[in-house]
């Protein structure tokens, strides 16, 4: 079964087309990794999936259900570690949990085991009453990760989860995902810039450069397609090497320009 | 129910751990007690006019809940750049309940601060005609602070970011405030400013709590009700709409 379809998706800002006219879709309890260099439309193509941005043009059924249409349900199917902070600072790191548990109708008793495990997987249990704007970086996303998993959702975009953390914390956390992958069959969607990790744990892997879907396929597939021996290094065939974040930097600035006042 | 309940409990809990907005917040009102209501009644009071103090404690408070229910609505654009926001909008929660929760419990927090600038101006000097009547004060502050909870979050949902801030401070909050009456009678001002409270909201507002709390009022009761009522409802539905149209 395919949990998630994605046709000719587009999505201009202005004159900046940041995913042009891509396709792919997702099984039901797969480990899909979506790769590619920084501003090649990786964030904009889960936004659009998990309802926060209307695509320009395109299909998209998520869980059966489109995105635009029928937000709700959409979002009843899925739940996202986001790429940037999305804390809430003024509350303590227990109360964020709770926010969240209450707002995806986890029932209580399974929330406050969950939460329990969750921040001790994460060793944030002492730190759980302290306030989030105490916490360091690396805190901060522990607590994102352990709050993104809180609910078991039939789909879990993870948006670089593990940037900028310790190996250890790293692999727990994979551990974990893997687990809940394999003991509920919750599908898993994930971009990382680890290219390690993407090679361990997907079955299967999207390169995506400049809005477009270049390769698709798993590990192996794309290794030998390439003729080459790690991930990392099919990833630079076939994206090259030059770096990109001049471009992703001032196309999100024209986007806030952009969207200031207008929407 | 309980999502409402939980973004409600979330506006409050901001509220008593930001001390500094707190204080922060008692000043200003505090400012326009002492030096407009001391330093005007004698004048007020030669014109026959009677006791300007006791006239302008509504119109204060009135003013400490627009600025604090206003302000509450524009917190969106803090969530917004914080990115808390999303977390709130992936939920699988219609945004007309996080809308409402986020409202109610930005009113509550406003009428909490009209609560406590009454109770300052108590201490200042000022006396309600009638006690029986405060329930009802209670009552159009929280009413006040609705409105302008939900026009703060209908500005704010279509911001992208804090610039636009100042320029709502100059020219909406400071306008309605310094317009709507609270500071002087509206008998016998020139016409366009009649004309313009007319069209504030605020003045509404607080004539009514002059009319509970010291039985004078410009437009009468019944109608500072309905057209709180009316108003409140129109904004709710606004913010509502345009919260739910938010992409980020």
């Amino acid at each position: 079964m395919k949990i998630i379809e994605v046709k000719n998706l587009t999505k201009k800002f202005d004159e900046f087309v940041a995913v042009s006219n891509i396709s792919f879709s997702v099984e039901a309890g797969e480990i899909f990794a979506f790769l590619g260099p920084n501003g090649a439309g990786k964030s904009t193509t889960i936004k659009m999936l998990t309802t926060l941005l209307k695509p320009t043009s395109g299909k998209i059924l998520v869980n059966g259900s489109d995105p635009e249409k029928e937000a709700d349900a959409v979002r009843c199917s899925f739940g996202i570690v986001f790429q940037d902070p999305s804390l809430d600072d003024e509350l303590t790191a227990y109360e964020n949990m709770e926010f969240h548990g209450v707002l995806y109708k986890v029932p209580k008793k399974i929330r406050r085991e969950r939460m329990e495990h969750l921040l001790k997987l994460v060793e944030l249990w002492d730190r759980k009453d302290n306030l989030v704007k105490e916490f360091s970086g690396g805190m901060k996303r522990r607590l994102e990760i352990a709050r993104g998993l809180l609910h078991h959702p039939k789909i879990l975009f993870l948006d670089e989860p593990t940037l900028g953390l310790d190996p250890q914390t790293r692999n727990h956390i994979w551990n974990y995902i893997q687990d809940l992958n394999k003991a509920e069959g919750i599908t898993i969607f994930l971009t990382t810039h680890y290219m390690e990790e993407a090679e361990k744990i997907a079955g299967r892997i999207a390169i995506i450069d400049q809005g477009k879907i270049i390769a698709l396929g798993s590990p192996e597939e794309l290794k030998s397609k390439t003729k080459t021996s790690t991930l990392e290094e099919a990833f630079l065939a076939l994206t090259g090497d030059i770096i990109r974040e001049e471009k992703a930097d001032s196309a999100s600035m024209m986007r806030q320009n952009r969207r200031m006042w207008q929407r | 129910m309980s999502t409402i309940y939980i973004l409600w409990l979330r506006q409050l809990k901001r509220y008593f751990r930001s001390r500094s907005r707190i204080i922060g917040s008692l000043g200003q009102p505090i400012l326009f007690l002492l030096a407009l209501g001391y330093g005007l009644n004698p004048v007020f009071a030669r014109a026959g006019e009677g006791n300007y103090f006791q006239f302008l404690a509504p119109g204060v408070i009135g003013m400490s809940i627009i600025f604090t229910s206003i302000f509450s609505g524009i917190e969106i654009i803090w969530d917004r750049q914080f990115g808390f926001l999303k977390e709130t909008l992936v939920a699988p929660v219609s945004r007309l309940n996080i809308m409402i929760g986020r409202t109610l419990g930005g009113a509550t927090v406003a009428t909490m601060q009209g609560i406590v600038v009454f109770l300052i101006s108590m201490i200042a000097g000022f006396r309600p005609d009638n006690w029986a009547m405060i329930p009802f004060v209670v009552l159009i502050m929280l009413l006040i602070a609705l409105l302008f909870t939900a026009l703060g979050t209908a500005i704010a949902s279509l911001l992208e970011d804090m610039q636009g801030f100042q320029l709502i401070m100059n020219f909406l909050v400071m306008p309605l405030f310094f317009l709507s009456g609270s500071l002087f009678p509206l008998q016998g001002v020139p016409k366009i400013l009649i004309n313009i409270a007319r069209f504030d909201p605020l003045s509404y507002g607080v004539d009514a709590l002059r009319a509970l709390l010291i039985n004078t009022t410009h437009y009468g009761l019944a109608l500072d009700v309905l057209v709180l009522s009316l108003v409140t409802t129109f904004f709710l539905f606004l913010g509502s709409y345009f919260f739910s149209k938010i992409q980020i």
